[in-house]
C-alpha cells in the first residue's frame, strides 16, 4: 500500500467515525417505504411509526414485544381510581434524552415532558398545536380529546389524567405511537429558536436508538443509544435501507445488502423457506378482512339470510387462491392473538347444499345482490376483486346473483358508510392498541352506525356487553364479557368473517432475537447479530 | 434576434400559466377526497372533518383555491405536503439531483451506443449486422421496465453478484450530501471506495433507464443516415475518393444527426416516465417515485407542484432548444 493510499484509507476511517464499529454491529433493515416525519403523533402510517416512535422514542406503558401485552414503559406504575375515571401514573426517575448537535438535555425525563407530549394535541393554544400542520389524526381518530378531562402534574415523577367517563382501554391507548414521549425542554429550545418543526425532522426522545441523518426514499440512520434505560442495545447502528419493491427487497437480502426486510411477496415465501441463507418467521396479523352485510337492507336484516350466505363461502378457497397461503381462515371478529379470542366457537361449515335449504327456508327466492371489493391491498385482504370474484361463484351455487361493485378507495370509505347503502361490503381492520373494544366497539357498536359499523349492525344484546366491558378495568372479567360477545357476533351473523393474514419476516440466519409484533411495528431492539 | 428571443420568451409565459391551470385541475379532477384517503378505514368525525377541510383551505371556492395557488406559485412558494407537511419546493429539489444524474448517465449510454449502432445499421443496410441491430433495437423499445430491470438484477445481482442489487451507493459509507450528485458527492467525500460504489450502483439503473431512449435514437439515426447517404455530395466525396471511414463518420453524420438531436431533446419526457418505474425498482431517491407516491395519496399542494416544476424543465429545455435553432440556422431566426 502506497503511504498515498494509506492515509486515504486512515482519513476514510475516521470520516465514518470508527469502521470498526461498522463492521461490528450493523443491522440493515430493508424498509417498504420513506417515513411521513419522524413525530408519531403527527401521522398514521406503520412505515412511520416503524421509523419514529419504536426506535426513537419510548411510552407511559408499552407492548412488550411479540404481545399485545401491556407493560410499563416510562411511567413505573400506574394506578387506576375506583370509579375508572383517573389514571396515576408514576414517572421512572433517571431517563435521559438524546442529544444531537443542537441540543443536549440539561435534565432527566419528567412530568413536564409528559403534560407537553399531550397538551400539544389537545389544546388550540400550545405553540405546537399547529406546528408541521399538526392534524393529531390518531389522537383524534381514538377520541382521545373528548375522553381526557385534564391532565394534572402532582409532582415531578407523578402525572394524573382525568377522564370525562370510564375507559378501560386507555392503558392500551397509552401505548400506543401516538402517545410517544417528546422532551419539552427540546421543543422549547427549538421554538426560541425559531425552528419547532425540527421536532418533526431532527427527533430526540429517550428510546434505544438515537436518530442520526434520514435521506428520503434512500436511507435512515441510526446508533444505539449508550444510555438507554433498559440497557444498551446490542447492535451498533441500525440502518434503514428504504426499498419500496418487495421483489427487490428479497434480492438484496440475498446479497447480503440487508439482513431482515418486512411484507414479502406472497409467491416468494416458497422459495425462501427453501432458500438456507434465509429464515423466514411468521405470525397472525392483528387484523380481520370481512364481508359486511347491509343489516338495514332486505333480506339482509334476517340472520337467517346472512348465516345462510355465510355458509355458502368456501373460505379455504379464498385462503388459497387470494392470500396464497399467507393467511388463516377467520371465525371471529377478533384475531386470534388477542386476548379474550374466543376459541370455542365453531365456524359455519361450508355446506352449499344446507346454505341454499335455509334461503328457502327463509322464503328467499331469486336474490340478486351486491358486492362491493375494494380497489386497493390491505394485509387483511391482498386482493379484494378476486375474493370478491369467487363469493360470486360461491353465491351462485346457491342460486344468489352476485353483482361486483368498486369505487375509488376514498369514494369506497366514504360511500360504504351510507346506512342505506345497497349490497355488502368487503372491508376489514388493523388492530391499533391490542384491545379488544378497539375491533368489537369501533366495528360492530350501536355508535359506529352510519360509520366504522359498515354491517349497520345495533343488536342491544352485543352493545349491552361491549359497553360495560369497556367501563370495568378487571379484565378477567372484561374477557368473560368479550368471549360472550363473540357468541352473539356469530348466531347474529352481519358479517361472514373470512381470513387474519399471516405475516412474514424474512431475515438472514445471522440475525437474532427478532420477534415478530402482533400489532405490525417492526422492533429491533433486542436483536443482535451473530458473527 | 433581440426579436426571435423575446418572441419565444412571451410564447412562455401564457404556457407557464397554462400548465398551472392544468396541474392545478388535474389532481382534483382524479375522483378521492385526500381527507377521507388519509383517514382510512379509521374514517373521521364529520366535525373533524370540517376542521380539516378548513385548514386545508378547501372551504373556499375553487377559484379563490386557485388564485390562492397563483399567488404562491408568484411567490416562489408552492405549498407545503399534506403528507411530509414540508415545502414541496425543498423536497422538489432534495430529490431532483438524483433524478437528473441517472437520466444524464442513461442517455449519455443511449447516446453513446445508439449512435455507432444506427451508423453500422445504415452502412451494411439490409445486410446481417443491420438485421441484428434493428431487430434488438425494436425489442428493446418493447421491453417493459420493470420485467427488464428485475431480469438484470437477478442475472448480474443475484447470480453473478458483479452489481449492486438497488440503491445509490452502498450504505456503509456515510456524508452529508453536497451537490446531491452521489458520483460527485463521493469523490468530494475523499472516501476510498465511494466513487467506485456509487457508479457501481448506477450502472444497473443506467442500462435500463437508457434502453428505449437507445433504441430510440439506433434507427432514428438509421434512418437519417440512409437519407444523408443518398444525397449527391455523399457521391461526390466519395467519387473524390474520400476513404469510406471519413465520408460516413464526418460527411454523413454530421448531417445525419440534426434530427437525431431534435429526438434527443424530445427523450426528456421519455427519460421522466421512465424514471418514474426506474426509480421504484432500484430505490433510487428521486422525483418520480415522489410524484408516484403523491397521486395515490392525493397530496394536491406535491402533484401540482411537482407538476409544474417538471413542465417549467422541459419548456426551458425546449426554449433553450428553439434558441439554439435559432443560432444555428438564420432560417428558423427569420421565419
Amino acid at each position: 500500500m502506497s503511504i498515498k493510499t494509506t492515509l486515504l484509507a486512515g482519513a476514510a476511517a475516521l470520516m465514518l467515525g470508527s469502521t470498526a464499529a461498522f463492521a461490528g454491529g450493523n443491522l440493515i433493515y430493508c424498509s417498504e417505504g420513506s417515513p411521513e416525519g419522524f413525530d408519531p403523533a403527527l401521522f398514521t402510517a406503520g412505515t412511520t411509526f416503524d421509523a419514529s416512535s419504536q426506535p426513537i422514542y419510548n411510552r407511559l406503558m408499552e407492548f412488550e414485544t411479540g404481545t399485545t401485552n401491556v407493560i410499563p414503559g416510562l411511567a413505573e406504575s400506574v394506578d387506576v381510581s375506583d370509579d375508572g375515571l383517573e389514571y396515576t401514573f408514576r414517572l421512572r426517575k433517571g431517563v435521559r434524552f438524546h442529544s444531537n448537535a443542537e441540543f443536549t438535555p440539561t435534565r432527566d425525563f419528567n412530568a413536564d415532558d409528559v403534560i407537553f407530549t399531550f397538551d400539544r394535541q389537545m389544546n388550540p393554544d400550545n405553540p405546537y398545536n399547529k406546528v408541521s400542520g399538526g392534524t393529531w389524526e390518531y389522537f383524534a381518530g381514538m377520541g382521545m380529546g373528548d375522553l381526557i378531562k385534564e391532565i394534572v402534574k402532582v409532582d415531578d415523577y407523578t402525572v394524573k389524567f382525568v377522564l370525562n367517563y370510564p375507559e378501560a382501554p386507555f392503558v392500551a391507548n397509552m401505548a400506543m405511537d401516538f402517545a410517544s414521549i417528546m422532551s419539552k425542554e427540546y421543543a422549547d429550545a427549538m421554538l426560541a429558536a425559531g425552528t419547532p418543526e425540527k421536532l418533526n425532522t431532527a427527533p430526540i426522545g429517550t428510546g434505544p436508538f438515537q436518530f442520526v441523518a434520514y435521506q428520503k426514499d434512500a436511507v435512515i440512520r441510526y446508533k444505539a443509544n449508550p444510555d438507554y434505560w433498559r440497557g444498551k442495545a446490542d447492535i451498533d447502528n441500525l440502518i434503514f435501507a428504504i426499498t419500496p419493491d418487495a421483489s427487490v427487497r428479497y434480492q438484496k437480502l440475498k446479497a447480503g445488502e440487508c439482513q431482515i426486510m418486512p411484507y414479502p411477496n406472497p409467491a416468494d415465501i416458497e422459495a425462501m423457506k427453501a432458500d438456507p441463507e434465509v429464515v423466514v418467521l411468521e405470525q397472525e396479523g392483528l387484523n380481520v378482512g370481512y364481508l359486511a352485510y347491509n343489516t338495514r337492507q332486505k333480506p339482509f336484516d334476517n340472520p337467517k339470510v346472512r348465516k345462510a350466505l355465510n355458509m355458502a363461502i368456501d373460505k379455504q378457497a379464498i385462503i388459497d387462491v387470494v392470500f396464497q397461503g399467507s393467511g388463516q381462515v377467520a371465525k371471529n371478529p377478533i384475531p386470534p392473538t388477542m386476548w379474550s379470542y374466543n376459541d370455542a366457537i365453531q365456524d359455519d361449515p361450508y355446506d352449499p347444499e344446507a346454505a341454499k335449504k335455509m334461503l328457502e327456508e327463509a322464503g328467499v327466492k331469486d336474490l340478486s345482490m351486491k358486492i362491493w371489493a375494494m380497489p386497493v391491498q390491505r394485509p387483511y385482504n391482498p386482493n379484494a376483486r378476486r375474493m370478491a370474484e369467487l363469493i360470486q361463484e360461491d353465491f351462485a351455487k346457491i342460486g344468489v346473483k352476485v353483482e361486483i361493485v368498486s369505487y375509488e378507495w376514498g369514494e369506497y370509505l366514504s360511500r360504504s358508510k351510507d346506512l342505506d347503502r345497497d349490497g355488502a361490503v368487503l372491508l376489514g381492520w388493523t388492530g391499533d392498541n391490542g384491545d379488544p373494544d378497539n375491533f368489537l366497539a369501533v366495528l360492530l357498536g350501536c355508535d359506529g352506525v352510519g360509520a366504522s359499523n359498515r354491517a349497520q349492525w345495533c343488536y342491544k344484546p352485543f352493545d349491552d356487553l361491549i359497553r360495560k366491558a369497556k367501563t370495568i378495568s378487571d379484565k378477567a372479567e372484561r374477557t368473560r364479557l368479550y368471549e360472550e360477545a363473540q357468541v352473539i357476533f356469530k348466531e347474529q351473523a352481519p358479517w361472514a368473517t373470512i381470513a387474519h393474514s399471516v405475516v412474514y419476516m424474512p431475515m438472514r440466519p445471522e440475525v437474532k432475537g427478532y420477534k415478530v409484533h402482533p400489532l405490525g411495528s417492526h422492533i429491533f431492539y433486542g436483536v443482535s447479530l451473530e458473527r | 434576434m433581440l426579436g426571435y428571443f423575446l418572441s419565444r420568451l412571451l410564447t412562455f409565459v401564457p404556457t407557464f400559466f397554462g400548465v398551472t391551470l392544468i396541474s392545478f385541475a388535474f389532481i382534483r379532477v382524479l375522483p378521492g377526497d385526500p381527507i377521507i384517503v388519509m383517514a382510512g378505514e379509521r374514517g373521521l368525525s364529520e366535525e373533524r372533518y370540517n376542521e380539516l377541510v378548513r385548514q386545508f383551505g378547501f372551504d373556499k371556492s375553487i377559484l379563490s383555491q386557485y388564485i390562492d395557488y397563483l399567488g404562491g406559485v408568484l411567490q416562489g412558494d408552492l405549498g407545503q405536503s399534506f403528507v411530509t407537511k414540508k415545502p414541496v419546493w425543498d423536497e422538489f429539489f432534495s430529490l431532483f439531483p438524483a433524478t437528473l444524474e441517472l437520466s444524464i448517465a442513461a442517455m449519455i449510454f443511449a447516446v453513446a451506443l445508439g449512435i455507432p449502432a444506427g451508423v453500422i445499421a445504415a452502412v451494411y443496410r439490409g445486410k446481417l449486422p443491420d438485421r441484428v441491430l434493428m431487430s434488438s433495437a425494436l425489442v428493446g423499445y418493447s421491453m417493459p421496465i420493470f420485467w427488464w430491470a428485475l431480469l438484470l438484477i437477478i442475472l448480474f445481482s443475484g447470480m453473478l453478484g458483479w452489481t449492486p442489487v438497488s440503491g445509490r451507493i452502498s450504505l456503509l459509507y456515510y456524508f452529508e450530501p453536497v451537490t446531491g450528485f452521489m458520483l460527485i458527492d463521493s469523490l468530494l467525500s475523499g472516501q476510498e471506495g465511494a466513487f467506485r460504489s456509487a457508479l457501481s450502483h448506477l450502472i444497473l439503473p443506467t442500462i435500463v433507464l437508457g434502453t428505449i431512449p437507445l433504441a430510440v435514437i439506433a434507427r432514428q439515426t438509421r434512418s437519417a443516415m440512409l437519407e444523408v447517404l443518398g444525397e449527391d455530395y455523399i457521391r461526390t466525396a466519395r467519387a473524390k475518393g474520400l476513404p469510406p471511414a471519413r465520408v460516413n463518420g464526418v460527411h454523413a453524420l454530421r448531417n445525419a444527426l440534426i434530427p437525431v438531436v431534435t429526438v434527443i431533446g424530445l427523450m426528456v419526457g421519455t427519460l421522466l416516465a421512465g424514471a418514474i418505474l426506474t426509480e421504484t425498482i432500484f430505490s433510487w431517491p428521486g422525483i418520480g417515485k415522489w410524484m408516484v407516491d403523491s397521486i395515490f395519496r392525493r397530496d394536491y399542494p406535491v402533484v401540482q407542484g411537482g407538476l409544474l416544476l417538471i413542465a417549467s424543465m422541459v419548456m426551458i429545455v425546449n426554449l433553450t432548444v428553439d434558441l439554439l435553432y435559432g443560432l444555428i440556422n438564420p432560417k428558423i431566426r427569420r421565419r
